[in-house]
């Protein structure tokens, strides 16, 4: 099992195509299928551009983890932003401010096996998401 | 980044590489519109079998195109989503609702030239 944080700095529309490149990279030295590899792979660019979009500059972190019987991936994405006021809102399909954005979160949390969110408002969000190999 | 347009006739076929930033896609739309206008074109072909993720910016980038070419009085056709990527798109509820797809670039030239012929 790779060792070790692989941190993205996430500042700019590259930044969440590096990060999701090496979302998949991970998922692929870890034997995920090409469709769960994938799911990684946009989960991490969805939550990489809320970053972007909400708080300009944050960060995402990816490690391989090692549950009871089966490997995993967890993303964090974290940054100091606007935070969100309602979470429940933001949750729901179709709900953006940003005026880009609005299937994010929903779709993030089908994509993984794991959704968590911490956010405060004026301190900034941190959404932590795994997913575990098949 | 340049994307590769070919002119085919009345259609252009237009070749999405992997790994495009937002900007890129922007650029895409931008010079691609371009193209039809410049070539009066009355089909577009855009090719993403490269693409390996389509996230929101890239779905809703993807179908602006198409609606904003269905203005220009021609359409356009995505072929070559590729099946995991697919999976993805409809697991993140985008879904390219009433945006023609194929399978790949000859049932795209195909469904063109099918569309056209009626026209004529």
């Amino acid at each position: 099992m790779p060792a070790g944080k692989i941190h993205v700095a996430i500042n700019s529309d590259q930044d969440i195509v590096l990060a999701r490149q090496k979302g998949r990279a991970l998922a692929a030295e870890l034997g995920f299928s090409a469709v769960d590899a994938t799911f990684v792979a946009t989960a991490i660019s969805e939550l990489a551009r809320n970053i972007v979009a909400y708080a300009r500059r944050g960060e995402i972190t990816l490690q391989a983890v090692r549950g009871s019987s089966r490997q995993g991936i967890v993303v964090v994405a974290s940054d100091e932003g606007p935070g969100i006021s309602d979470i429940g809102q933001a949750l729901r399909d179709g709900f953006s401010t940003s005026g880009s954005l609005g299937l994010g979160l929903p779709g993030v949390r089908r994509l993984m096996d794991e959704f968590e969110i911490d956010s405060r408002p004026g301190r900034g969000t941190t959404v932590t998401v795994k997913k575990w190999r098949q | 980044m340049e994307v590769p347009i070919l002119k085919q006739g009345e259609f252009l076929i237009a070749t999405f590489q992997a790994d495009l930033s937002d900007a890129d896609l922007e650029n895409l739309r931008r010079g691609l519109v371009q193209q039809v206008v410049r070539f009066r074109s009355r089909g577009v072909i855009v090719d993403v079998t490269a693409m390996d993720v389509m996230d929101s910016f890239a779905s809703r980038t993807l179908r602006e195109i198409a609606l904003i070419i269905r203005l220009r009085g021609a359409d356009t056709v995505i072929v070559g989503i590729q099946p995991e990527v697919a999976f993805a798109m409809v697991q993140l509820g985008m879904t390219l609702e009433g945006v023609a797809t194929a399978l790949d670039l000859e049932e795209g030239l195909a469904y063109l030239i099918e569309k056209f012929k009626n026209i004529d």
